[in-house]
């Protein structure tokens, strides 16, 4: 009987914190909510997602609510909660992470007045765009300074799952890092997760004790590059700045900036002009950007600007041929870029990276 | 290879599982099932975050990541020893209770970083190759550690005290019969339980990854509580799970970085499987099981006068 009652008012109180939210304000406003995979004071991906709610927020003021449901678990749950704010009146949602995909195209499905916006995903529909930043262009970056840097010619890299955007990444920074230095490898350590600090840091330990002297991680927590300050090696800030932890030891960050994308898009739904699209921004509209070039010689950084200038202009791509794959065999000829198709559906290492791609 | 600083990780990783899992034990022991100690851990990261990184002494943050797991502590002992509340339910709203507050506190402290705990470096001693870095390079929280389940151990199996809170666990109509002060009991052993997840705690946010970051215990509470069932209450195979689990979770990351073609996926499952596998085969043998487990475990006490 006890525990009914404990429980009843767990829920209750559950969702009633999501429909308070909901139900605040009136048909007049805009309301825009947006569902989190991490907290948002993971100080990388998540609090970049919200720092572009808070620019909606800032531009359209008491004209549009927004809200967040952070920590949501891919799968199954994040059905749940998608359709939860789908069906307490939302006209705008944001997902923010790969594993949103599926349940984000089923609700859209339900709730067809209702706007979606899924983030790194490649399935659109009605009411339903993608949009993603081209960070393999900063990953790309971060791989020449690596090269320059690199005593042991080895970069431990801290992964997540094995997606074709982390793979993208990984292939992004060797092919820079080799562009350099034809020596360059890369170890990769899954830690199947996107956010677990401790797990994130043991990860960036094992690289450094294997022999790795720069670390760059595609998870969301500062600890692999924390480990690095204090192994007093170097490394790179995923998604934020993340400079305040490591001030010896960070190189630059590949910052994320969706404020103009959210804010854009918010002002379209306001508008009645929204319409379906599949957007992927870089360097060039800002959506990708880097953090000042820090802790290396004068040379290093001016050759880092010009290769960010390089591809902002579309003088350099990062996928420019020729580009081997781990057996040897080219897979994209000189004088050729890799196409969309092969760069949103990456599934294979390039030369020079250790070990095999998990299937 | 070199292979001390592979087993200086593990210690590191292995270290809050100590401390939490010898917490839980003393208060399962007692007879009380705290499933809190998530909640309680992330609390006590906070608070030790939060003092050490205003104060700059990491002492102070030691302490207080203690004081704030005891205070998480009393709030479950009030709830399920004075009001007879059930004991899973509050456990489990405590850890959710403790996710919010710690994340509530912790806003101000994101983006903080701190200086990790400092090693106790022995001259001389510390210099010896291999035993030198880890036996007496450790820092304060690591030896504390094996101090409190050390001291555990002694407690429950010498001394009368700790005779009474087995006793209290095992039969509490017994024991309350024989005058003991039951409840008084099960408070001290569940407030014991906080302090100890509050050093879990505070270890993670001042040495592991010294920083504060919402949720950074990922589930290490709910290990420390699988811990003491593996253990089957044993101190000893506290320890002995406890290092176990963070070997297996660090050689794994290892594994990857050689180059051993197991699926990653499968590595990061297998601190779980060992888990589920050794309390398989401890179970097999129910004596044994039987003799261990505290007979009154999350059973509410009602003092008949």
């Amino acid at each position: 009987m006890k525990r009914r009652t404990v429980f009843k008012a767990l829920a209750s109180a559950l969702s009633v914190g999501i429909l308070a939210a909901g139900m605040a304000s009136a048909s007049a406003q805009t309301k825009v909510g947006f569902v989190y995979v991490g907290p948002i004071g993971d100080h990388g991906w998540t609090y970049r997602h919200d720092q572009g709610r808070l620019a909606i927020e800032k531009e359209f003021g008491d004209k549009v609510k927004t809200t967040f449901v952070e920590s949501v678990k891919e799968g199954p749950d994040s059905e749940r909660v998608i359709r939860q704010l789908a069906a307490s009146g939302h006209d705008l949602i944001f997902t923010t992470s790969f594993g949103f995909m599926n349940p984000t195209i089923k609700v859209a499905k339900r709730f067809p007045n209702v706007k979606f916006e899924h983030a790194t995903g490649y399935k659109q529909d009605k009411n339903v765009a993608t949009y993603s930043g081209r960070f393999y262009e900063g990953r790309y970056i971060a791989g020449v300074i690596a090269g320059k840097t690199s005593k042991t010619n080895k970069i431990g890299y801290v992964a997540s799952f094995p997606i074709p955007e982390v793979v993208r990444g990984i292939n992004a920074f060797l092919l820079g890092a080799r562009s350099v230095n034809p020596a360059m490898s890369i170890s990769v350590v899954w830690v199947n997760s996107w956010y677990d600090p401790g797990k994130e840091g043991d990860a960036a330990k094992a690289l450094i004790d294997q022999g790795a002297d720069i670390i760059t991680q595609h998870t969301d927590s500062p600890a692999p590059l924390q480990v690095a300050e204090n192994r007093g090696v170097k490394g790179f800030g995923q998604a934020s700045d993340m400079e305040h932890f490591a001030p010896k030891a960070q190189l630059s960050a590949i910052i994320d900036d969706w404020n103009p994308y959210y804010v854009e898009r918010t002002r379209a739904v306001i508008d009645g002009t929204w319409k379906s699209q599949d957007v992927w921004y870089g360097l060039k509209e800002g959506m990708v950007q880097m953090a000042p070039y820090k802790n290396m010689p004068a040379d290093v950084a001016k050759l880092a600007k010009e290769t960010e200038e390089a591809i902002r202009s579309g003088k350099l791509h990062p996928f420019a041929g020729p580009i081997k794959d781990q057996s040897g065999k080219v897979v994209v000829e000189a004088g050729k870029v890799a196409d969309a198709g092969m760069l949103l559906g990456m599934n294979f290492y390039v030369e020079g990276v250790e070990g095999s791609l998990p299937k | 290879m070199d292979f001390v600083p592979v087993i200086l990780t593990v210690i590191t990783a292995s270290t809050p599982l100590l401390f939490a899992a010898t917490g839980e034990l003393v208060t399962e022991k007692s007879g009380v099932l705290n499933l809190g100690v998530e909640g309680m851990m992330l609390v006590g990261a906070i608070a030790a975050f939060a003092v050490a990184s205003t104060t700059g002494s990491g002492l102070a943050g030691i302490v207080a990541g203690a004081a704030a797991g005891t205070v998480m502590a009393s709030v479950f002992a009030f709830l399920t020893l004075t009001m007879l509340a059930n004991q899973v339910a509050t456990g489990l709203a405590l850890t959710i209770f403790g996710i919010g507050i710690s994340a509530l506190i912790g806003a101000g402290f994101v983006g903080f970083a701190l200086e990790p705990l400092p090693k106790l470096a022995i001259p001389v001693i510390s210099d010896i190759p291999v035993i030198g870095p880890i036996l007496f390079g450790q820092d304060i929280l690591v030896y504390l550690s094996f101090v409190m389940i050390l001291a555990v151990a002694w407690f429950l199996s010498r001394t009368r005290p700790g005779l009474i809170l087995k006793a209290v666990g095992e039969s509490h109509d017994s024991a309350h019969a024989l005058g003991y002060p039951v409840i008084a009991i099960r408070y001290a052993a569940v407030l014991f339980g906080g302090a100890m997840s509050g050093l879990a705690g505070a270890y993670l946010s001042l040495a592991y990854t010294p920083l504060w970051a919402e949720n950074m215990t990922a589930g290490r509470g709910w290990i420390a509580l699988a811990l003491v069932v593996f253990a089957t209450w044993r101190p000893g195979r506290v320890v002995l799970g406890a290092y176990m689990f963070g070997a297996i979770t660090i050689l794994q990351l290892h594994a990857q970085g050689w180059g051993i073609e197991i699926a990653s996926q499968f590595m990061s499952m297998l601190p779980y499987l060992a888990t589920i596998l050794v309390l398989v085969l401890i179970s097999r043998d129910k004596t044994k099981i039987r003799l261990n487990a505290p007979q009154c475990i999350g059973k509410v006490f009602h003092a008949a006068h």
